[in-house]
């Protein structure tokens, strides 16, 4: 086990009382009082995290969307300046390296946010695949800080943050991203997140991190602002109903059975790394991703298996992947790998809870959508 | 809220409070913190029979479960019905209205003191 990381804003959350977890390496918060309180101030109100180990890495150069475009599943020479696209690194035979956040910050400039647990295994990729390409790929992680504001009220909070200066905030559309400043430090303000709210991730030198970070605490105190760990994370995140690494996703599972086959762009020229399998399409019987829903409290959780029956004689038909009792909804829901047969909405199946049967349905995703405003 | 510090302890971060033949259990306020915020109970019915060691109930949060050990053989007499439907009581009061059951026993094995608890979780 190497040595454990901290994040820039570790002694902020020492300060604040927060709870560990390690995360990739990473100690980072996984609660600062209480989950619920979090994952409740942010679908109300807003609440700030600290993604400062999410690995970021720049590609840069004259070649670098022609580079991305076959490196990655999607066609990354399509976007706009400043705006930003959620794609996948494929291996050769379409299973999932990592899924990602690319920003084009630049005509010849991409910023590529990788999962913490991925990062040397997204920058190695990168280099290899961009290598015959006029580009270069540079891990700027350990220089780049990460704080993330999400909620309904995280706009107005981040437009009265003192020395935090960004060309129309409020004008920024989703999946977009603009410069700005925080004093004299550059700032990457992009209008994306995990939590299924509207917010912001500031990206920022990890000297003006802590500074921004108490900025923000500082304005946010009178609109309701809480600080938010990764378990409020994880529980937004499914409610949203977005995959995780290493749990929706890996290198066993092919793009279209996570759902994920819109991000796939088969009507891109040229070759890009996974086409050809990707092309082919999983097995016939391979397992797709659901959600699932079920009364009561008890959740199922992520390894718990599925079957088609309550009784002994019952056949497995696929396995969760993550599970929570939804702080937001308060039933269990529930995304889970299972047999094509039982995929469609309304199908009735069985998740084993520690050796007792509890009937579920299979829903729709996401199983949280905000109101649109 | 019972004194903390007259209480014993058991290595599954239960605590128990002995009073004549009963004894009433709990988890500490460690068990309760690493659990994260309690949204489900499983207690077992008055009457059943609890083996010293053996699971009788579960501590579910939205982060993780945390089982429940008899920390004695003997019968439950009670189970903490308010805990049932408010299972949040067990972060907000885990030595007082938190309590899960209570047993009645014959014989109590050794359990920890305070002192032996609060070295064992380094608080």
């Amino acid at each position: 086990m190497s040595e454990e990381r901290f994040s820039p804003l570790h002694q902020k959350h020492l300060d604040a009382g927060a709870g560990f977890t390690d995360f990739a390496g990473w100690m980072m918060p996984v609660r600062y009082s209480s989950d619920l309180a979090e994952h409740h101030a942010i679908r109300t109100a807003a609440g700030m995290f600290d993604l400062s180990h999410m690995g970021e890495i720049l590609v840069l150069g004259p070649e670098a969307a022609d580079a991305l475009d076959y490196a990655l599943a999607g066609r990354l020479s399509a976007i706009a300046v400043g705006q930003a696209k959620y794609s996948l690194l494929l291996a050769r035979d379409g299973g999932i390296v990592d899924d990602l956040v690319v920003y084009r910050t630049g005509e010849d400039r991409y910023l590529v946010v990788a999962n913490a647990s991925n990062r040397e295994v997204v920058a190695a990729e990168l280099r290899d695949r961009c290598s015959p390409f006029d580009c270069e790929v540079q891990d700027e992680s350990d220089d780049i800080a990460l704080i993330a504001v999400q909620g309904p009220r995280a706009l107005e909070i981040l437009l009265e943050v003192p020395g935090l200066t960004v060309d129309d905030l409020g004008g920024l559309k989703y999946y977009w991203s603009r410069a700005g400043l925080f004093g004299d430090h550059a700032v990457l303000a992009a209008r994306t997140g995990y939590t299924g709210e509207d917010g912001f991730e500031l990206y920022v030198s990890p000297e003006a991190a802590p500074a921004l970070w108490d900025a923000i605490v500082e304005t946010g105190a009178g609109s309701g602002l809480e600080l938010a760990g990764l378990a409020s994370r994880d529980t937004l995140r499914l409610e949203a109903g977005m995959p995780l690494y290493g749990h929706e996703l890996s290198l066993d599972t092919l793009p279209v059975q996570a759902g994920l086959g819109r991000v796939v762009n088969l009507n891109k020229e040229g070759d890009f790394v996974g086409r050809a399998a990707v092309e082919a399409g999983p097995a016939g019987n391979a397992r797709v991703l659901v959600g699932l829903r079920s009364d009561g409290k008890r959740a199922g959780r992520a390894d718990y298996r599925l079957f088609d029956g309550s009784d002994a004689q019952a056949a497995e038909i696929g396995i969760i992947t993550s599970g929570a009792l939804s702080p937001t909804l308060g039933h269990p829901i529930a995304m889970a790998y299972v047999d094509a047969a039982v995929s469609a909405p309304d199908t009735q199946i069985f998740i084993d809870v520690r050796g007792t049967r509890v009937p579920a349905t299979v829903v729709a995703r996401p199983f949280y959508k905000r109101e649109a405003h | 809220m019972a004194d903390k510090s007259t209480l014993q302890y058991t290595s599954e971060h239960e605590w128990v409070l002995v009073d004549g033949d009963v004894a009433t259990i709990g988890i500490t306020a460690y068990a309760a913190d690493k659990l994260g915020d309690v949204v489900f109970v499983d207690l077992p019915d008055v009457g059943a029979h609890v083996e010293n060691g053996k699971v009788v109930g579960e501590i579910e949060s939205t982060k993780s479960v945390g089982e429940l050990f008899a920390p004695v053989d003997g019968e439950i007499v009670e189970s903490n019905q308010t805990v049932v439907d408010s299972p949040e009581l067990v972060n907000t009061d885990p030595f007082g209205e938190g309590w899960l059951i209570k047993v009645r026993f014959a014989d109590l094995p050794e359990l920890m003191s305070f002192d032996e608890y609060t070295a064992l979780v380094g608080e």
